[in-house]
């Protein structure tokens, strides 16, 4: 398959899909960041995560049009605040989920999965009654717009660039808050060791709801991203959410940095695949690996070894 | 559970009577033949909620890519019937006559290999049966040699759903893509698109099903069926008492893909097409709810969770579209929340309720009310379940 391509058209071929499959990385690992929270952490499957990612992206859509109507000055930034709010009210909505399902099943994993598929169902036909059923996108203000050139063959979107900043920030700013802070230390407390938290005087409770509340809100400012990418519809969740369950399963369901490097493996296998193959093959070879590998090695890429 | 020992109980014989008589008597009585064949098609996914009760509720394995089995032995019987419909004088008018018009339109001239040994009829029904258990038994044996089980393994087969139906609508030419295979007509020369044909494939599903209730009875009440039970509730003393654990479980998947297969089979023959819609991720978490719903403890409730469900659905997408996924996704939540062993939990603990009022009556009051001796080891199944899983 690379007979039919000279070696620079190859290189660059490489570099443009690379860069593609980054994109599609900074996706991965905005909704995986989330997931890896909630599933590795607290052990509790979210089905409805997608709907936590598309309520931010509604979010995002809301506010572009209020700066548009209101305050057209500040349109170049609106950006900063559809972000705010997104994690804003997909925190909220998660906090709210937590205390009115999902405490009542932590002892019952695969329930947890059914009732929150439910909610995954409810939240779709929400957004369909209130969005309409057609996909909706954003305008990105100029300063996100156009490219800039690396080579003759090469270019590189400044959105693309944009949302790889945001997703580095972001990730940062996750790995400081669960490794560095003090709550961070309560998280993985409650983690290892439930009762024994629970007996220093940790709040179990209120750190479970604090814990479900920032998965959901980072989801909600990886849907802020998305729409930087691509159009919002209400199923739009759903499309991603298999693959964001095989990104934290594979990476090792409790490790985020597992988290990030299958992240990157699957991304850029899947584009860099989907040059030369036809698209959905290329997603059916990266699933079929990601599953082979996993029969394999169930603990995923990065295991960390806690008592049970 | 001794004193249970004989294969039915009374109980089992009154319930399955009950299903008889509404299957065979009430419903083709009631109904015309359109609704009828609606019927028919609830029950090819009774299939499937009934392998869901073995594997998930007597099993505690929660597989969400049931629809691959379904689609598995769907396909098998769509292929061999997509066959006969496209004989050479049928499909003269294509420029390959002999092939299935879709694979003609995606510029394939010759019928693939794998399509070839489903022009015999033997072939299709050992494909319909075997094929999809031979898959599972490799996912079984991955999985559950390494211990693999729970929410990874719900994970692990939603993703097959997902490689499948991508790999079905990516195949266009050979699959017949996002369409399915569609216009079958004849089976074995006989047309079943008739009134007539209907209703007979009707009670050849409805005997069909009966005979796989009973396969399931004879399952649950063998001595496999309380080391099921045992696994779900303790694998590890399971395994420490010298059982090799995994066996089971592979068996008891192959067991219901292997239903679930002959539900998709049931499937094209009744509704007269297979698609890619039927196998991905949304279906096969619906045919969960279908036996969630029922009971996950009883193979009768999954049957009458069939029912209900799609009769719902179909009336409810018929009248008012918008509310179908809210009354879906509060079924899921609340049979989760409310009452997770479904109506057929429902039904036993009023059926309780109404026996020790009764007893106690009856008895004088200072003697404690006992439950039946007959009833006593499937309370214990009952209220452990709620726990576990």
């Amino acid at each position: 398959m690379f007979a039919d391509y000279t070696s620079s058209e190859l290189l660059a071929i490489f570099a443009m899909q690379g860069f593609a499959g980054l994109s599609l990385f900074s996706i991965f690992v905005l909704m995986a960041l989330g997931l890896a929270i909630i599933f590795g952490q607290m052990g509790v499957i979210n089905m409805a995560h997608g709907e936590f990612m598309i309520l931010g992206a509604y979010m995002t859509y809301i506010t572009s049009h209020i700066f548009a109507d209101y305050l057209p000055s500040l349109y170049g930034s609106y950006f900063i605040f559809a972000m705010v709010f997104a994690f804003i009210a997909a925190g909220a909505l998660g906090a709210l989920v937590e205390w009115a399902l999902i405490r009542r099943l932590y002892h019952r994993p695969l329930d947890t999965l059914l009732a929150t598929w439910g909610l995954s169902l409810i939240l779709q036909q929400c957004y369909r009654s209130i969005f309409g059923a057609r996909e909706v996108g954003v305008t990105l203000p100029d300063w996100l717009m156009g490219s800039v050139p690396m080579s003759d063959m090469v270019d590189i979107p400044i959105n693309g660039l944009f949302v790889m900043a945001l997703t580095l920030t972001i990730a940062a700013a996750v790995y400081y808050l669960m490794y560095r802070s003090n709550w961070g230390g309560q998280v993985r407390a409650v983690v290892q060791n439930r009762p024994m938290a629970g007996a220093v005087g940790i709040n179990t409770e209120k750190v479970d709801r604090m814990t479900f509340a920032l998965g959901c809100g980072i989801a909600g400012v990886a849907g802020s991203a998305f729409t930087m990418i691509g159009s919002t519809g209400p199923t739009s969740g759903q499309l991603y959410i298999v693959d964001t369950f095989l990104v934290v399963v594979f990476g090792g369901a409790s490790s985020l940095l597992g988290t990030i490097a299958s992240a990157f493996t699957i991304s850029q296998a899947q584009s860099t695949m989907e040059f030369f193959l036809s698209g959905s093959m290329a997603k059916v070879l990266t699933l079929l690996v990601v599953v082979g590998i996993l029969m394999l090695r169930p603990q995923g890429l990065f295991a960390l070894k806690i008592r049970r | 559970m001794f004193a249970s020992n004989h294969f039915f109980k009374r109980r089992d014989l009154i319930n399955y009577g009950l299903l008889a008589i509404l299957l065979v008597v009430i419903l083709p009585l009631s109904m015309d033949i359109f609704r009828l064949n609606l019927v028919g098609k609830y029950l090819s996914y009774a299939f499937v909620a009934m392998g869901l009760v073995l594997c998930w509720g007597y099993g505690g394995i929660l597989s969400l890519g049931q629809g691959v089995f379904f689609g598995l032995g769907g396909y098998a019987m769509a292929m061999f019937l997509k066959l006969e419909a496209s004989s050479p004088e049928a499909t003269a008018i294509q420029s390959t006559p002999g092939i299935p018009d879709f694979m003609d339109w995606n510029q394939l001239t010759a019928l693939p290999w794998f399509w070839e040994p489903f022009h015999s009829l033997t072939f299709t029904i050992l494909a319909v049966l075997f094929v999809a258990p031979l898959f599972a038994y490799l996912i079984g044996v991955a999985m559950f040699k390494r211990r693999v089980g729970g929410v990874y393994f719900a994970i692990i087969t939603q993703a097959v759903a997902a490689i499948l139906t991508i790999l079905i609508i990516g195949q266009q030419g050979f699959t017949g893509g996002v369409n399915g295979i569609t216009d079958l007509r004849t089976l074995m020369g006989w047309d079943i698109r008739t009134d007539e044909a209907k209703y007979i494939l009707y009670f050849v599903c409805v005997a069909v099903l009966f005979a796989c209730l009973l396969l399931c009875h004879f399952v649950l009440k063998s001595k496999l069926g309380r080391l099921l039970v045992a696994i779900r509730d303790r694998e590890d003393r399971v395994r420490f008492s010298g059982y090799d654990v995994s066996n089971f479980k592979i068996f008891v998947f192959c067991f219901a893909a292997m239903l679930s297969a002959i539900g998709g089979a049931m499937f094209t023959l009744q509704v007269g097409f297979m698609s890619p819609t039927l196998v991905g991720i949304v279906p096969s978490i619906e045919m969960v709810i279908f036996c969630a719903l029922g009971g996950r403890l009883s193979i009768i409730g999954a049957v009458y969770g069939a029912l209900i469900v799609n009769a719902a659905k179909t009336t409810m997408s018929e009248a008012f579209p918008e509310l179908w996924l809210f009354a879906m996704g509060a079924l899921f939540i609340g049979v989760v929340l409310a009452f997770p062993n479904g109506l057929a939990g429902l039904v036993e603990s009023l059926r309780e309720r109404f026996l020790t009022s009764r007893k106690a009556a009856a008895a004088a009051p200072a003697k404690q009310p006992e439950p039946e001796p007959d009833d006593a080891d499937e309370l214990d199944t009952n209220t452990r379940a709620v726990s576990q899983s």
